[in-house]
């Protein structure tokens, strides 16, 4: 095992670790939380210390060992599986710092249980980005599942249990359903499930089968939220605001659009999909998710479901622009995979920040908060800005390659949706944040200050990220370009 | 001297300790006995697991005397593949049995626990390594014999009931397979099974042959719990001692499938049973009804002993789909799933041997809650149910991956969906279990326990760490699975 892939298996190994580390020393909450903050800032250090290496065009890899004779659990770097585990790594220690600030100061219970699960789900999330074939991918997929369900429903109350039903039933139906046969057919016609770079489909399928197989996959991977199958994630927003910051904007939704952009460049390859018109549809429905998502958006009145939905469309901007089949819109979808990230888990934290401190969640309430919670909702501000794509916020980045590819391969219909769908975005944030700015009601008699200090630390380094990937994407975009095959 | 003589000690030994058992009554002299023989059991079926290992026969000459007249004991990996399934069991059951019968089984009655379940595990072992028909028979009547007096220890009274009809059944199945093999002994004059195999060959044409067959096949399809004829399994799994749950689910019924491969496949040939007798046809259907149904009954019970009991003939189903394909992918699916299967229900049902003997009940309404007092117990039941449902990186992954496959294989997408849609319903009646252990408050009245005995996690853990292990590294598992396959298909 040489030094590369001893990195690799650590960069797994920690966060398991840490679960252990969290497990053993649950009685003492200080040294628990100390726990987790190691854990995770070993974790982003042992991650960074792959990128040199994958930035001069090496593949770091390693091979855990076989699961059947030609099945392997193994494990390879490239460049989006970089983009994803850095951007999961750099944010789990920010979310630790702000899950400690949200815990005690809304006093939950099984705060040992909450931490240990939450590293096991960094430790599934880091076998996904790593993942050198769909079955390892498949095995760190399913674990995710339910590794989260615990954190979904830690309320333990009825409606935590019905949420974690949804949640559990959708992704679990779609995993076992669509995602695996996927996965066994594609085993069964090539003899292998290995990500290579071109696909290793082309030449076994066209036409509708491919259509068909490509349909599995799609909604095999319903963390991906494509619709009709969203459904599981405005019902896991009835788990405390960590989770969905982390998990539902990071990693778990992040998971399901790397894997769709994974099994269409290294599953199926560009060039099989051109041409081919049973591959259409892909483009249509992303669409289709976008905008619908995003009006209904714009029409809910609770701020976490209101992000919910915003997530929704936008992780079919993702799938879009991977669905354009173009360089540079792969290009786009892979930055956005980090952009939105940023800007994502930042509209959380100071969606949590404002239930913690103003116990408000409708958006109706919020006028005139900013003059209480100056940095929260500055933050805030800056997250929407990302959402609608306006410099100097990174989400303008991500689009702006997402627009040139799809011109590029004159599909104006993508065009259209993009435009439209960054008007509906800022009817939907504007308004937030310009209330929140607004002059208080003259009957509002809340006297309460911004909230707990580790918080408005961990969104206030969120917001600062979104910025700095704007005015430094070098290595995120150099690492994209990779994958597409432009040389570094 | 010792080594020449393994197989006949692998039967021999439980049979002799079964009277001996007896003598020293309820004391622990006996259990260490029987727990002793169990892992000499499993000793000595792994050893000859590791000399067959290459693909080589031992023939064995009970009392010296050769093959025709004599009986002869054969044991090929299939054979031993088997002998290690069951005697693993075996050797986890008897250490967990000593606890767990305390509460299940009357005073007076738990003197007869461990010579009973030592004849049941001489006769199991023997149906598996014997090459001839009629002591395969004489075998079968001790296992099931001993198996109705072990149903019948249950504290409920309905396990009398329960028993009996499993008696009534299995009388049936086993006097269907006498038949049969009566009918054969009159056409070709043998009760060696290789001998058979050899002299039907010209005779495929006869009607007895046919009759013979007919009769066979029926008979251990009703030992094997084949939907339809399963009636008998539920009630029986549910309403004897946990223990002996445990230990039938996981190997009374997988022996009766073993013989089913050795007589299709191996006696008749596939020659005769497909091209004459379209096997294929009797068995897909029904396992394939048995696959969907079986499941669906299970979401609506409320004990979740017998809720298990009808996912086990949903599961039997699953391998009779393998087997029914005959094709290489199809029975190397049917066999990795016999072993899986024995380490899924095995731990199962001992986590539930455990809640019953903490609070006396497996219903699912006064199971509710109890994880937080007995956290270890249902840990290992959620563990277990994942790897039921066939989460990776559990055996039930493993053994899903190999039947999907061998049905894409052959294009049967239909049997691909309704494989996915039971275990998407194991999903949903697992997870009842799992929502009302750790979601729901104790009821008021419930008193409040503690954690089960070490004596009853330990085995229970033993073997949710096999389901892991072996469902991460299944290279070996596997690929004997796959070479027995490549043989059965081959011999004519």
């Amino acid at each position: 095992m040489d030094l590369q892939a001893a990195r690799i298996a650590l960069a797994l190994a920690l966060p398991f670790l840490g679960a252990l580390g969290i497990w053993l020393s649950g009685r003492t909450p200080n040294r628990r939380e100390a726990v987790t903050l190691s854990a995770a800032i070993a974790l982003l250090l042992t991650v960074l210390s792959l990128l040199p290496a994958v930035l001069a065009g090496e593949r770091p890899a390693w091979t855990f060992g076989e699961l059947v004779p030609g099945l392997a659990i193994a494990f390879r770097v490239e460049p989006l599986g970089m983009i994803f585990a850095l951007v999961a790594a750099l944010l789990w220690p920010i979310n630790s710092l702000y899950s400690i600030g949200y815990l005690r100061g809304n006093a939950e219970k099984h705060q040992t249980r909450f931490y240990i699960f939450f590293a096991l789900a960094l430790f599934a999330t880091m076998g996904i980005a790593f993942a050198d074939n769909l079955i390892t991918l498949f095995i760190f997929y399913e674990f995710l599942t339910f590794s989260t369900y615990p954190l979904v429903t830690h309320k333990g109350n009825e409606a935590a249990r019905t949420a974690g039903r949804v949640y559990l039933g959708i992704l679990i139906t779609t995993s076992i359903g669509l995602l695996l046969p996927a996965i066994i057919w594609t085993w069964s016609l090539t003899g292998t499930t290995q990500f290579r770079e071109g696909g290793i489909l082309g030449g076994y399928l066209d036409g509708p089968l491919l259509g068909l197989l490509l349909c599995l996959f799609m909604f095999g991977i319903g963390k991906a939220a494509l619709m009709p199958i969203h459904r599981w994630l405005p019902a896991a927003m009835v788990a405390p605001t960590p989770v969905s910051a982390l998990l539902h904007a990071v990693a778990v939704v992040k998971s399901g659009v790397f894997t769709v952009v994974k099994v269409l460049l290294y599953t199926f390859g560009i060039e099989t999909l051109q041409g081919q018109s049973a591959a259409d549809w892909l483009l249509y429905i992303a669409s289709f998710t976008i905008v619908v998502a995003s009006i209904v958006a714009l029409r809910q009145d609770n701020l976490k479901r209101r992000l919910a939905y915003s997530t929704i469309s936008q992780l079919s901007y993702v799938i879009l622009a991977a669905a354009i089949l173009a360089p540079l819109s792969l290009v786009g979808a892979a930055l956005h995979i980090a952009a939105h990230a940023c800007g994502k888990i930042t509209l959380f934290f100071a969606a949590g920040a404002i239930h913690t401190a103003a116990h408000k969640t409708q958006v109706s309430q919020l006028r005139g908060i900013g003059w209480r919670m100056p940095w929260t909702m500055g933050a805030f501000a800056i997250g929407s800005l990302s959402m609608i794509g306006v410099p100097p916020a990174a989400g303008f980045l991500s689009k702006w390659y997402m627009l040139v590819g799809a011109f590029e391969m004159q599909q104006f219909l993508a065009v259209a949706v993009i435009i439209l769908s960054t008007l509906l975005n800022a009817a939907y944030f504007v308004p937030i944040v310009f209330s929140a700015f607004s002059t208080p009601r003259p009957d509002d008699a809340a006297t309460h200050g911004e909230a707990p200090l580790p918080m408005v630390i961990a969104l206030c380094t969120t917001a600062a990220l979104t910025l700095l990937l704007f005015l430094f994407p070098r290595i995120p975009l150099q690492l994209a370009e990779q994958m597409v095959g432009y040389a570094p | 001297m010792i080594a020449n003589n393994l197989p006949a000690l692998l039967v021999v030994l439980p049979l002799l300790g079964a009277p001996l058992c007896l003598l020293f009554g309820r004391s622990r002299l006996a259990w260490l006995i029987a727990t002793l023989i169990g892992w000499l059991g499993l000793a000595i079926s792994v050893a000859l697991l590791l000399r067959v290992r290459d693909g080589s026969v031992l023939h064995y000459a009970f009392g010296g005397w050769a093959a025709p007249w004599g009986i002869e004991y054969v044991v090929d990996p299939l054979a031993a593949f088997v002998l290690v399934t069951v005697s693993l069991i075996g050797a986890l059951v008897l250490p967990y049995a000593w606890r767990s019968i305390e509460r299940e089984i009357e005073p007076e009655q738990q003197a007869l626990f461990f010579p009973l379940l030592l004849l049941c595990l001489a006769g199991l072992l023997g149906i598996v390594i014997t090459g001839d028909a009629f002591n395969l028979f004489v075998f079968l009547e001790i296992s099931s014999l001993s198996a109705y007096a072990l149903i019948s220890l249950g504290r409920d009274r309905r396990a009398l009931m329960a028993s009996y009809q499993y008696l009534i059944m299995g009388t049936i199945g086993a006097t269907f397979l006498i038949i049969g093999v009566g009918l054969l002994y009159s056409l070709t004059g043998t009760l060696n099974m290789a001998d058979i195999a050899e002299r039907i060959l010209p005779l495929t044409a006869k009607n007895t042959l046919r009759t013979a067959y007919a009769f066979i096949t029926v008979g251990l399809a009703l030992k094997l719990a084949m939907f339809p004829l399963h009636l008998w399994l539920p009630n029986a799994y549910a309403y004897a001692p946990s223990a002996v749950s445990a230990f039938l689910v996981a190997t009374a019924t997988k022996v009766a499938l073993y013989a089913m491969i050795r007589f299709i496949y191996s006696v008749f040939g596939v020659e005769f049973t497909v091209a004459q007798m379209h096997e294929d046809w009797l068995l897909i259907p029904f396992a394939a009804a048995g696959v969907l149904i079986a499941s669906i009954v299970a979401v609506f019970q409320h004990d979740i002993k017998r809720m298990l009991a009808y996912s086990s003939v949903a599961q039997i189903s699953y391998m009779l789909l393998g087997i029914g394909m005959f094709s290489v992918a199809g029975l190397t699916a049917s066999l990795i799933h016999f072993l899986n299967h024995a380490l899924i229900k095995g731990a199962l049902f001992f986590a539930l041997g455990a809640v019953f003997y903490r609070i006396a009940s497996t219903d699912i309404d006064a199971m509710a809650g109890i994880a937080r007092q007995m956290p270890w117990t249902m840990a290992a039941f959620v563990l277990g149910g994942l790897s039921l449902m066939g989460v990776p990186p559990t055996v039930g992954f493993i053994s899903k991956w190999y039947l999907i496959l061998a049905a894409i294989d052959k294009g049967w997408w239909l049997l691909v969906m309704l494989v996915l849609a039971s275990s998407l319903i194991s999903v949903i009646y697992i997870w009842r279990v799992i929502e009302a252990a750790y979601f729901k408050e104790r009821p008021a009245a419930a008193p409040s326990v503690r954690e089960a005995p070490l004596a009853l996690l330990i085995p229970t853990w033993l073997l949710v760490a096999a389901n892991l292990y072996f469902g991460v590294d299944a290279a070996h598992t596997a690929g004997l699975a796959g070479e027995i396959a490549v043989r059965l298909m081959e011999t004519p």
